[in-house]
This record gives structure tokens, C-alpha cells and sequence, in this order.
């Protein structure tokens, strides 16, 4: 049967990739998607961001129920039941990547499932369901994403020793959970069983949680996870594992000193290699680094001319919008459009709860530069809109410019950070200045308001502390 | 078809130039090679005319910087029926029949004036020190003012803003300024100072040229190693050869017989010796050079310029004199080209046509010699151990240590010194 020529096949159906074809398909290439598993969605919208979030959202709502509600003068007799709560979320997951289908048709795409592999330029072959068929592409864009990593010696078993795909379906709540890993991923999964009423214990190798961010806003988040009762245990690493009946026996390491923790479930979050496995990328010799990404140039093309890739498979940050926004660029550059992805404005989010965001620079980044800086913080504490919620925990932080007033980087600890840091990010992607966000009306009473008074305090002159 | 009217490339190492001022409205028409706007570079103004005829769009606005390459307007074909006469219109921005229609022109997003919206901290400082925000060059996407904008230009004017301390005793801005900020000024007329400025000071903002001399002369400080040489010349024999042959060189050569030729030639011959002085720096390698490019300092109304002499090393007395005063003439008028002043290997600065007895010259990066005259005077010094008067003149050089030894550059001077004092020396270049 003579297959269809497409001027765009795009391997991998995550953020990155669904949202290129999508754009490819808006701009009138013919475009095909390949995804090995049956729902489209890629890892965020099955076993990541999506059902995380599902999870961190009821065991919110449960965690509040039982522990804030009298205060707001609630009284209810307040239970779990783990299946409803799993059930749900399965269901925000199936209406989503149905919708993404129903985007695939809106802008004809081809969705073609199975595993894929380039064997020429231009040729990608896909073992599927329905056999093996060979797709002839002008171009190939690699979105296959990223995998959890393990640890030497501590192998998963998908029931004890678990990643974060296992994490989101545990069958039932343990009674002690250990993460490795204050990654983002660690802290949120953390998170939502302690809420469930877990005891967790957080082994990180560094010395401070979310290592990386802004320091003094990590540091903010750790009291406050650790008043939820989250237990850390810093500058150690699990060296291994062993289940005996139900219990895992964890060898926790600390430089010379090495001590046993017991717990029922193990989960290991040290985060996610790119995704490169049968793809065919070495064998076509596409460059890589040291650590397995794939190298690309400023148009996401990598060393085999008409091969592109996005998203977790190459360098920069593991972020679902990170790879969105490249899939765009690299597909309107294919187009001839001029696509662009500023890395200096990409917020990062920690979803915890005080949730944790942040975009641009953090405070050690800015030093380390030798900027000079000029920093306003506001707690939330003096928010009357926090204070309305009950929500205490956090601040707004904003770096700027110490001659210039041009922001550089904001981290918000503290209720909905997540949708804040929309506003700095915005500020940031058009070289705001503090002073500009400050002379902004934000709407009272709003957590945005937090946001107006850290941009003045960069000034010194935040009115209500 | 529109056709694009770009910035030319101006000369070797100059990629930008202020947008100064609209010698042509938007809208109006304009005629085969008609000036239709003045770029301001660091060396010079330039004027950009039109390739074709037909209506005239500006892409920039007064005040941008702007880069090579870049479309600051365009000239579209003038409607059918209409004479393309190129006088017209003057201030007129074109009648409201031409201008239905007609799209505007595409590229690089620019919003009327009157719908210009300015970020609240721009607002504010605009506001605050009546600034016309059409004049300042804005860096921000699309186009946009940032506030760092008008930080540097304030800076530049003299009246830089804390950033923080100033802000805090800040009117808040007007509101109807987000609406319809002041129009801009139709001509390049600086920015009048708004902030009351003491009786005994008048605050006059920088020339983009004034800024440039003293940007360069303070990174010449900074990246060079400096070091100057002095030396007398008894300039008898130049003022008698000059006496003597006055009247004939004028006559056969169209052409004052000056110093200029004297002190060219003696260079020349001097650098040919000493290459180092004709040399440059360009990272780790030493660049020296087949010719001698003299840079001619002549004092103008903008500020200070320095022509060149190209191949000054090829050109004899009348030829040296000639080309001389022609650049100092149009010094005078401003209207060197930016080729005329680039390229430089060596510089000649005569402080003496201002009365200066001795100075240390102060190098033009990124070349490494400089030499300084000065006036000639009459002054007793000692000949064959007597005490005789003569008209004696001071002379400096100054150059880079980096690159030049002082015994090269001592050596360089005294050659000089012995040619200009026995110019037969020049004839037979010995």
C-alpha cells in the first residue's frame, strides 16, 4: 500500500510534540503524529503533570476538610476513599487526551500509533497494533520526551520500589512513605500522600530542597512543608533497597555514615533521562551529549539535516512548556516563519502547597553574574486577600536591576504562585521595569496585590508592611 | 511596489546611527535622490535620500538608533493621475484623500502617536522631567520604551535619576498622558531641560558626536598605555624654504604652501622607520600597515574631527596641501563623509594655530602615535655655544607603550625634528 508523504512526522505525542503538530497543521503542512502508547498526551497528560496535579488538587481539598475547615467554621466528619479519588483523576486524564484527539482532527493531523524509528532521513518506520508501516516525511521532528531515572542498585518493581508513574496509582495510602529526591516531582508526590496521611521522609543530596531555584525562597517552602510534617534528611542519597514482605529496608548514606530507614512504600525522584531507546538516532548518527540529549542548533535541527528535536530529548529544562513553546518555534522556522523561544522568561513551578514559582534569575544566578541587584519581598501575611484565604506561608520576591529597575527574576512562595508568576513572566518577556508592575492597578483584595508591593519594596517603598 | 529605503552602509566599523530628523513628512513626496532624512553617526551627519519617487512612509521615528540594513522608510508609487511633482508639501502631512487607502507600511510594528501607549514607569518619568518620548531611542520588543531607556537618556543629559530614592516623593502619573502624550518635536531640537536648574548653570544635553569624542578619548585612557615624548625644532629652514617659495607654489599649485606638507612628509619618513607608530593592536597580533593613513585634526563647530589623508605616504608637498584643504573645508561646512573619517594610522594635531606652547596629545584608538604641534616661537637658544634667537616649536608624541618602545618613539621624534630642521633631508630621504 503506498503510503502518504508527510512534510511533517512528529515522534512522540507529549506537550512538545501534540502541540507541533497541532501548529504544523494550523500553518498547512501535512502532519503525522506517532505515539507509542494508545491515549495521546505524552507523559504530562498521563502519568505527569495532569494526574499530579488531580492528586495534589483532592488531597488539597481532603487535607483542608480535615485540618483548616473548623477554623473557617466547618464542621464535618471527613474520610477518604483512595478508589473516587484515583477514579477522578483518571477521568480528568481521559477527557483531556481525548481532547487532544479531537485537536489532532480539528487540524488534521494523522495520528498514528505504535513505536518509532528513523531508519533513513526522511523514513520512519512504525511497529504498531496494526503491523509495521513506513512513513515518508520531508521533515521529522523527535519529541520522545523523558524517562524517570533509577538509581544504581535500587531497581523498581512497580509495587514497593516505585517512579513517579507508579506514585500517582498507589492502591492504597502507606503508612511511611521515603522519597529521594526534593525535586520538584519528590516534593509534589510527596506532598499529596503526606496529605493523605502518610508519613514521608524526603532524603535529598544536596543541602536544601528544589536545588537550583532561588535559594532563600526554597528555604521558605521547606519550613512550611516541613510545620505539614514532611521530614528532611539532607546531604544523603539512597545507596540501596531491598523489599522484605511489605517493607522496604532503604540504606540511606550520609558521607562516611550509613543507617537503615523501614517504609512501606520507596519512591525514587532524582529525576528523567531523555528518551532515546529504539529510535534509531545513534545508528543515524544524530549528535549527542554526555548526558544523551540530542544536540540541536538554534533551529531545533539536529546533526542529520531534516531530523529536529524538542522538548525534554534536548538540552534546557524538563518543562512541559518549555517544550511546548519549542515545538512551535521549530515548526514555524520549518515554515519559514521567524519562531523564537525566550529561555530567559520560562516560569517553573513547584506545585506544592504554599506552591512554589519562579521565573528568571534567581538570586544566586544574579550574584554569580555580578549583577547588581535590587530585591523586594512581600509575605503574604500582610495580604489581605491571603489573610481572608487563611493562607500565612510565603512571599513575593523580585530581583531587578540595581541601576536599571529592569526585572530579572521573581520567585513566589506562597497560595496560587502558580498563577502569579504569569504577571512577572509577562514583565520579564517585555523588559519591564519594578517600577512598571508597581505602577500597574492590580485589583484589590487580590493575591496580585502581593505582586504590586514586592515591585514597590524594590524601590523601598512597599505601603502595606 | 514600495521600495525600501535602508540604512547604507556608512563606513568600515560603523553599524549604527541616530535617526535625527525627517527632512521629507510621512506622506509627503518626494523626488529621485531628494534628502528625505539625517543619520547622526559617531563621526558625522549623513543624509539619506530617496532611490525613487512617489510618497514617502517613514518605518522609524526621530531619535532611534538605527542599524545598517535597517528600512527607515518607504517610498511608495504615487496614486495614478497625480503629477509626481517632488516640491509640494512641505510640513503638510498629505491630504486626507491621499492617505485613504494606503496601508501603512508593514515591517517593524509602529503605533501613531497618539495611540503610543507607555509603560507607567516611562509615563512617570516623561511625565516628571517633560520629556518628549518620541526623541528618546527605545530598545524595548516591538519598538516599546523601556524605563532603562530613559534612565541612559537622562544619564545622558546630565540628569540621571535614582532609581529608587526619587521614585519614593514621585508625583503619580496623569492619567490622560497614557492617551495622548506630547507630540513630537518636528525638527531635531534638543530636549529643553524641564527640571528649574540653578541660575548659575545651563544644562545642555550631550551631541551624539560630543558624547562619541569623549566615550573615545576616555577608552583611549583606559585601554592604552599612554606615554608621551618631547622634542624642540628650530623651524628656521621650514619658515625660509616656505618664504622662498611662497609665491611660486601658490601659483603652480592652486594651493597655500603650509606647515601641514612639512610636518606630513617628516612623518612619512619617520613611520616608514619606526612601523610600530603606524601600527595597531587587534587582540593578541600587532597589525602593521603598508601605507600611512594621517589623521588631520581640525577643530570644527560640532567638536573636534579628524580627516584623513589616505595614502599620505604616495602624495607629494602640493598634493598633501591640496587634500588638506579640502577636508578642512568641508570640516568647516560638516559635510565629511564617514569615509573621509575612518581609516586613520597616525595622527597630526596642531594645537599650535590656537597658541598652545606644549601639550601631550591623547591617541586616537586604535592607532598608537600621535604627534603634537604647537606654536612657533621666538626663543634664545644656544647654536655652536652661542646664544641665538629662533623660531623654535615644541613638539610631542604621544603613543602606546604597549606596542611602542620609548627609544622607537624618542627615535621617531628626533627624526622628525632632523628633517624639518635640514628638509634637503626629505628630498634624498635620508
Amino acid at each position: 500500500m503506498a503510503e502518504p508523504r508527510f512534510d511533517l512526522v512528529v515522534i512522540g505525542s507529549g506537550p512538545g510534540g501534540y502541540v507541533a503538530a497541532l501548529r504544523a497543521g494550523q500553518l498547512g503542512l501535512a502532519t503525522a503524529c506517532v505515539e507509542k502508547y494508545p491515549t495521546l498526551g505524552g507523559t504530562c497528560l498521563n502519568v505527569g503533570c495532569i494526574p499530579s496535579k488531580a492528586l495534589l488538587d483532592s488531597s488539597e481539598h481532603f487535607a483542608f476538610a480535615r485540618t483548616q475547615a473548623a477554623a473557617h467554621g466547618i464542621r464535618a466528619e471527613v474520610s477518604l476513599d483512595l478508589a473516587a479519588m484515583m477514579k477522578r483523576k483518571d477521568g480528568v486524564v481521559r477527557d483531556l487526551t481525548r481532547g487532544v484527539e479531537g485537536l489532532f482532527r480539528k487540524q488534521k493531523v494523522t495520528h498514528v500509533q505504535g513505536v518509532a524509528r528513523i531508519t533513513a532521513p526522511g523514513r520512519v518506520e512504525v511497529e504498531g497494533p496494526e503491523g509495521r508501516r513506513a512513513l515518508e516525511a520531508q521533515r521529522i521532528l523527535v519529541a520522545t520526551g523523558s524517562k524517570p531515572v533509577a538509581l544504581p542498585g535500587i531497581a523498581f518493581d512497580g509495587r514497593r520500589i516505585v517512579h513517579s508513574t507508579d506514585a500517582l496509582s498507589l492502591p492504597e495510602v502507606p503508612r511511611r512513605l521515603v522519597v529521594v529526591g526534593a525535586g520538584a516531582i519528590g516534593l509534589e508526590l510527596g506532598s499529596v500522600w503526606r496529605r493523605l496521611g502518610s508519613a514521608v521522609t524526603v532524603i535529598e543530596v544536596m543541602d536544601r530542597i528544589v536545588p537550583g531555584m532561588d535559594r532563600a525562597s526554597g528555604d521558605s517552602l521547606r519550613r512550611a512543608l516541613e510545620k505539614q510534617g514532611l521530614r528532611f534528611v539532607f546531604g544523603a542519597s539512597a545507596s540501596a533497597a531491598r523489599v522484605e514482605g511489605d517493607q522496604v529496608h532503604v540504606t540511606v548514606s550520609a558521607g562516611e555514615t550509613t543507617r537503615e530507614e523501614v517504609c512501606d512504600v520507596l519512591l525514587v525522584a532524582v529525576g528523567r533521562r531523555p528518551y532515546t531507546d529504539g529510535l534509531g538516532a545513534r545508528e543515524l548518527g544524530i549528535a549527542m551529549d554526555e548526558r544523551g540529549r540530542l544536540e540541536v542548533n538554534e533551529k531545533f535541527e539536529t546533526s542529520v539535516p531534516g531530523v529536529f528535536a524538542i522538548g525534554d530529548v534536548i538540552r534546557g529544562p524538563m518543562l512541559a512548556h518549555k517544550a511546548e513553546e519549542e515545538g512551535i518555534a521549530a515548526v514555524e522556522t520549518m515554515a519559514g516563519l521567524p519562531g523564537h523561544v525566550h529561555y530567559e522568561a520560562i516560569p517553573n513551578v513547584v506545585y506544592t502547597w504554599p506552591e512554589f514559582a519562579s521565573v528568571g534569575l534567581s538570586e544566586e544566578e544574579a550574584r554569580a553574574q555580578g549583577r547588581e541587584i535590587a530585591i523586594g519581598s512581600f509575605p503574604f501575611i500582610a495580604n489581605g486577600r491571603a489573610r481572608a484565604m487563611g493562607e500565612r506561608e510565603g512571599q513575593v520576591r523580585i530581583l531587578a536591576d540595581a541601576k536599571t529597575d529592569r526585572i530579572l527574576g521573581a520567585h513566589i512562595v506562597g497560595p496560587r504562585a502558580s498563577d502569579l508568576i504569569a504577571e512577572l513572566a509577562l514583565a520579564i518577556e517585555f523588559g519591564a521595569s519594578a517600577e512598571d508592575v508597581a505602577r500597574a492597578v492590580h485589583a484589590h483584595p487580590t493575591l496580585p496585590e502581593a505582586v504590586k508591593e514586592a515591585a514597590l519594596a524594590v524601590a523601598g517603598r512597599a505601603l502595606h508592611i | 511596489m514600495a521600495i525600501e529605503i535602508k540604512v547604507p552602509r556608512l563606513a568600515e566599523s560603523i553599524s549604527e546611527a541616530v535617526l535625527v530628523e525627517w527632512l521629507k513628512p510621512d506622506g509627503g513626496r518626494v523626488g529621485v535622490d531628494e534628502p528625505v532624512a539625517t543619520l547622526e553617526t559617531d563621526k558625522a551627519a549623513v543624509e539619506i535620500a530617496a532611490a525613487d519617487s512617489g510618497i514617502l512612509r517613514h518605518a522609524r521615528r526621530p531619535g532611534e538608533t538605527v542599524h545598517v540594513g535597517d528600512v527607515i522608510a518607504r517610498v511608495e508609487a504615487a496614486p495614478a493621475g497625480e503629477p509626481e511633482a517632488p516640491a509640494a508639501r512641505g510640513g503638510d502631512n498629505g491630504g486626507p484623500a491621499e492617505r485613504a487607502g494606503e496601508p501603512l507600511p508593514a515591517g517593524r510594528p509602529q503605533v501613531a502617536d497618539a495611540e503610543r501607549v507607555l509603560s507607567p514607569a516611562v509615563r512617570r518619568l516623561v511625565d516628571e522631567h517633560g520629556l518628549d518620548p518620541a526623541r528618546i531611542a527605545a530598545t524595548g520588543k516591538g519598538g516599546r520604551l523601556l524605563k532603562e531607556d530613559v534612565l541612559l537618556h537622562l544619564e545622558r543629559a546630565g540628569r540621571p535619576e535614582a532609581t529608587s530614592g526619587a521614585a519614593a516623593v514621585a508625583p503619580g502619573p496623569a492619567s490622560e498622558a497614557a492617551e495622548a502624550p506630547a507630540p513630537p518635536a518636528p525638527a531635531a531640537r534638543p530636549p529643553s531641560p524641564a527640571t528649574p536648574t540653578d541660575e548659575d548653570e545651563r544644562v545642555v544635553p550631550m551631541s551624539r558626536i560630543r558624547l562619541r569624542i569623549a566615550e573615545r578619548l576616555v577608552r583611549a585612557q583606559h585601554t592604552a598605555a599612554i606615554l608621551t615624548t618631547f622634542n624642540e625644532i628650530d623651524m628656521s629652514a621650514v619658515l625660509e624654504l616656505r618664504a622662498r617659495f611662497r609665491e611660486s607654489f601658490e601659483q603652480r599649485h592652486g594651493v597655500r604652501l603650509g606647515f601641514m606638507s612639512f610636518f606630513t612628509r617628516a612623518c612619512v619618513l619617520g613611520l616608514e622607520e619606526i612601523p610600530e607608530l603606524n601600527a595597531e593592536i587587534r587582540g593578541t597580533d600587532i597589525v602593521y600597515r603598508r601605507h600611512v593613513h594621517l589623521g588631520v585634526a581640525v577643530g570644527a563647530e560640532r567638536g573636534l574631527v579628524v580627516p584623513v589623508v589616505r595614502h599620505a605616504d604616495g602624495l607629494g608637498f602640493a598634493e598633501i596641501e591640496r587634500e588638506i584643504a579640502r577636508l578642512a573645508a568641508k570640516a568647516h561646512a560638516g559635510t565629511l563623509t564617514l569615509d573621509e573619517l575612518s581609516g586613520g594610522t597616525f595622527t597630526l594635531s596642531n594645537g599650535g594655530v590656537y597658541g598652545s606652547l606644549l601639550s601631550t596629545p591623547i591617541l586616537n584608538p586604535p592607532q598608537s602615535g600621535i604627534l603634537g604641534m604647537h606654536k612657533i616661537e621666538k626663543r634664545p637658544i644656544a647654536v655652536d655655544d652661542q646664544v641665538v634667537i629662533r623660531p623654535m616649536m615644541y613638539v610631542a608624541v604621544s603613543y602606546d607603550h604597549r606596542i611602542v618602545d620609548g627609544e622607537q618613539a624618542v627615535t621617531f621624534l628626533v627624526r622628525v625634528k632632523e628633517r624639518l630642521e635640514d628638509p634637503e633631508r626629505m628630498l634624498f630621504e635620508v
